[in-house]
C-alpha cells in the first residue's frame, strides 16, 4: 500500500519549492500515515468500538442474539434492579475485594520492603515470587485443587502425623468456604506481583530521604511508614485500582474451581453475565448486566483518578 | 522529613538501629524465605505428584516421589491429546504476536514519526479502550462472530487477541519509537527509501527491544487467557492447551498424577522462557498492565 502512495524521494525535493505543491504533499504524508494507523483502528473498531456501542444499544432489547431485537426501554435495567441473582453476585465481588485489599496488599507490600533492603538473592526471591503471576489459571488452579482436596492432599498429609483438623473439609464444594477458597487461590497467585510492583516503585524513591530517615535515627518501622509509603503512594493507588476493577470482573479462577458453586455461594458478577449470555442466550439482559459491570469499574476508575489528582497537588 | 525529625528516637536507641534495624536484617531474610517457600512449594507439590503412581499419591500426598517414573508424562501427553493443543496454542500464540505487532508497530509508528492528523485525539482513545472492561463487549462481539463466522475457529480468536493487545502496545512502542532521532529516518528518505522501508529497515532494528516486550506480553496473554478461550472456541479439536488442559483435568479429578503430569508439561516452556527474558517478562507485565 505505502509503496504506491511512497513516491520516490527525488519528487520530495524539487517539489520544496512551490506553495500549492507542499499543500498536496502534507495531505499525501497524512494519507501515508493514516495509512500506517489504519489496521489497528479496523480491528479496534471491529472488536472493541463497534460491540461495544452495539451493546449500549443492545440492554434496552430483548435480544436473544439470533431474531431482531425489538426495544423494551428500561424493562432490563429494572430486572436487573431486582436481580437477586446479580446482588448475591456482586456481595461476592466485594468480599472478593475486600481479601485482596488485607492479605494480598499486605504482603506485597511487606515483601517489596524486605526486598528493598537486602542485595544477596534479591533477584532469587524476586523471580521466585513472581513464577505464580506467570502461570496459567488453569494450572494454579489445579495446584490447589490436589493440595486442598480432602482425600489426597494436606488434609491426608496431616492425617498421618495424627492431625485430624481438615478431615471431610471440601474447601471448595462447602458453601462456607468455596468463596474463600477460591479468593484465597486468587491472591496466592497475584501477591508476587504486587512485590514486584512496589519494589520498583521503592527503588525508585530518592536515596537521600533514606539518609536522612537513618541520620534521623528512624527503626525500620518508621522508615517504612514515612520514607516509603508517602514514596510509593502513586504506584499505591494504582494498585489499589487494579485490585478494585480486578475483583469486580474476576472470572478465571472462580468459574474453574467451583463455576460460582454450590449454589450460587461463590458466584461472582462475570460467571452471571456468562451465563446469562452464552448458556440463558439472553443477549439484551446480558448486555446490561455486562453495562452495569463496566459502568461500576467506571466509577473505580473515576474515583481513582480524583485520588490521584488530589496526591499531585 | 520534617516529620520524621519530630518522631526522631532518643540518640542511644538510634545507634542500635543504625546498624542492626537498618541493614539487611535476619528479619528481612526470614520473612523473604516464609514467602518464597509459600510461592514455591505449592510448584513442588505439583512436580512431585507429576511423578508419582495414583496409589503413592494415596500414601504419601505431599511428600517426594519415591522414583523418578516418567511413565506420567507419555500417559498424559497421549489422554490429554496435548500435542493438538500445543498446536492449536502455538498458531494462536504465534497469529497473536505477529497481528499484534504489525497493527500495533504500524500506529505507533504513525503516532510517533509521521504526520499523522488527531493525534491527540487517538491517543485519548487509546487510554479509554485500555480501561474498558471486556464485558462491555464480550456479549455483542460472541454473536457478532456466529454472524461472520469466525466463532469455533484459531482465525476469530487470534483476531480478538490482537485487538486486545494492540492499545498498550501501541502507548509502549510509541514511547519506544519517539526517541530514535530523526536524522536517520531523514537520511534514509534522501537515499530514497519509502515509508515502509524506513519502518522497516530503520526503525524496527531500532525499536526491537520494544517489540519483544510487546510480543511476550502478548503471546504470554495469548497462551493462558480463559474467558475469551472457552466461550469461542468449543470444539475440542480447536481448544489451545489451555482448555483442552481444563477439560481433561475435569474429566479425570481424581487422576492427580496425570493431570499434574500435563500441568508440568505446559508449564515448563514458559518457565524456560521465563528464566532466559526475566527482567523483560517482568517489566512488560508491570508495566503492560495485567493479565487475568
Amino acid at each position: 500500500m505505502s509503496a504506491v502512495l511512497a513516491p520516490p524521494a527525488k519528487d520530495e525535493a524539487t517539489a520544496a519549492t512551490s506553495a500549492p505543491r507542499r499543500v498536496g504533499l502534507r495531505r499525501r504524508s497524512q494519507l501515508i500515515a493514516i495509512a500506517f494507523a489504519l489496521p489497528a483502528l479496523a480491528i479496534n473498531l471491529l472488536v472493541i468500538g463497534g460491540p461495544t456501542i452495539a451493546g449500549i444499544g443492545y440492554s434496552f432489547t430483548d435480544w436473544n442474539g439470533i431474531s431482531a431485537p425489538e426495544f423494551i426501554g428500561l424493562d432490563n435495567w429494572v430486572r436487573l434492579l431486582n436481580d437477586e441473582a446479580l446482588w448475591n453476585a456482586l456481595g461476592h465481588n466485594f468480599v472478593y475485594l475486600l481479601i485482596f485489599l488485607t492479605v494480598p496488599l499486605g504482603v506485597g507490600l511487606a515483601g517489596a520492603f524486605m526486598l528493598s533492603r537486602i542485595r544477596r538473592g534479591a533477584a532469587l526471591f524476586r523471580v521466585l515470587f513472581f513464577i505464580p503471576y506467570l502461570l496459567l489459571s488453569v494450572i494454579n488452579a489445579q495446584i490447589w485443587r490436589n493440595i486442598l482436596d480432602p482425600e489426597v492432599g494436606l488434609a491426608s498429609a496431616l492425617n498421618r502425623i495424627g492431625i485430624h483438623w481438615l478431615d471431610g473439609v471440601y474447601f471448595f464444594a462447602d458453601k462456607d468456604l468455596a468463596l474463600y477458597s477460591v479468593a484465597f487461590v486468587d491472591s496466592w497467585t497475584f501477591w508476587g506481583f504486587l512485590v514486584v510492583l512496589f519494589l520498583a516503585a521503592m527503588q525508585g524513591i530518592d536515596a537521600s530521604q533514606f539518609e536522612a530517615a537513618r541520620i534521623d535515627g528512624a527503626n525500620a518501622w518508621q522508615e517504612f511508614r514515612y520514607v516509603v509509603l508517602p514514596g510509593i503512594r502513586p504506584t499505591l493507588t494504582f494498585a489499589l485500582m487494579i485490585i478494585a476493577i480486578g475483583s469486580l470482573l474476576t472470572f478465571d479462577y472462580p468459574f474453574i474451581l467451583t463455576n460460582g458453586g454450590p449454589a450460587g455461594a461463590s458466584d461472582v458478577a462475570s460467571l452471571l453475565v456468562n451465563r446469562t449470555a452464552f448458556v440463558a442466550r439472553e443477549a439484551g439482559y446480558a448486555s446490561a448486566l455486562a453495562l452495569s459491570l463496566s459502568l461500576l469499574s467506571a466509577v473505580f476508575l473515576i474515583l481513582f483518578n480524583f485520588l490521584r489528582r488530589g496526591e499531585e497537588n | 522529613m520534617a516529620v520524621l525529625a519530630t518522631l526522631r528516637s532518643p540518640r542511644k536507641k538510634a545507634a542500635v538501629h543504625a546498624t542492626g534495624g537498618l541493614g539487611p536484617t535476619p528479619v528481612s531474610y526470614t520473612v523473604l524465605i516464609l514467602l518464597a517457600l509459600i510461592a514455591a512449594l505449592p510448584l513442588l507439590v505439583l512436580v512431585f505428584n507429576s511423578f508419582k503412581t495414583s496409589l503413592e499419591i494415596g500414601t504419601n500426598p505431599l511428600g517426594p516421589p519415591s522414583e523418578l517414573d516418567f511413565a506420567n508424562f507419555a500417559e498424559a501427553w497421549e489422554r490429554g491429546n496435548m500435542a493438538q493443543g500445543f498446536r492449536n496454542s502455538a498458531i494462536i500464540v504465534a497469529g497473536t504476536i505477529l497481528g499484534t505487532w504489525l497493527c500495533a508497530g504500524s500506529a505507533a509508528y504513525a503516532l510517533a514519526r509521521l504526520n499523522l492528523p488527531f493525534k491527540r485525539g487517538i491517543e485519548t482513545y487509546l487510554f479509554l479502550v485500555i480501561s474498558l472492561p471486556v464485558q462491555m463487549f464480550i456479549v455483542p462481539l460472541f454473536f457478532l462472530w456466529v454472524q461472520l463466522g469466525l466463532m469455533n475457529t484459531l482465525l476469530g480468536l487470534i483476531i480478538i487477541y490482537v485487538a486486545l493487545n494492540t492499545p498498550f502496545s501501541v502507548l509502549l512502542l510509541r514511547t519506544f519509537l519517539v526517541g530514535i532521532p530523526r536524522e536517520l529516518d531523514e537520511a534514509a528518505r534522501l537515499d530514497g527509501a519509502n515509508e515502509w522501508q524506513v519502518a522497516t529497515r530503520i526503525i524496527m532494528p531500532i525499536g526491537w527491544p520494544g517489540f519483544l516486550t510487546v510480543g511476550l506480553v502478548s503471546g504470554l496473554g495469548a497462551y493462558g487467557e480463559l474467558l475469551f478461550a472457552v466461550n469461542f472456541l468449543v470444539d475440542p479439536e480447536l481448544m489451545p492447551i489451555s482448555t483442552s488442559f481444563l477439560q481433561f483435568s475435569q474429566g479425570f479429578t481424581q487422576l492427580y498424577n496425570l493431570v499434574n503430569a500435563a500441568s508440568v508439561i505446559i508449564v515448563i516452556p514458559l518457565i524456560i522462557l521465563f528464566l532466559f527474558m526475566q527482567r523483560r517478562f517482568i517489566a512488560g507485565l508491570a508495566t503492560g498492565g495485567t493479565k487475568g
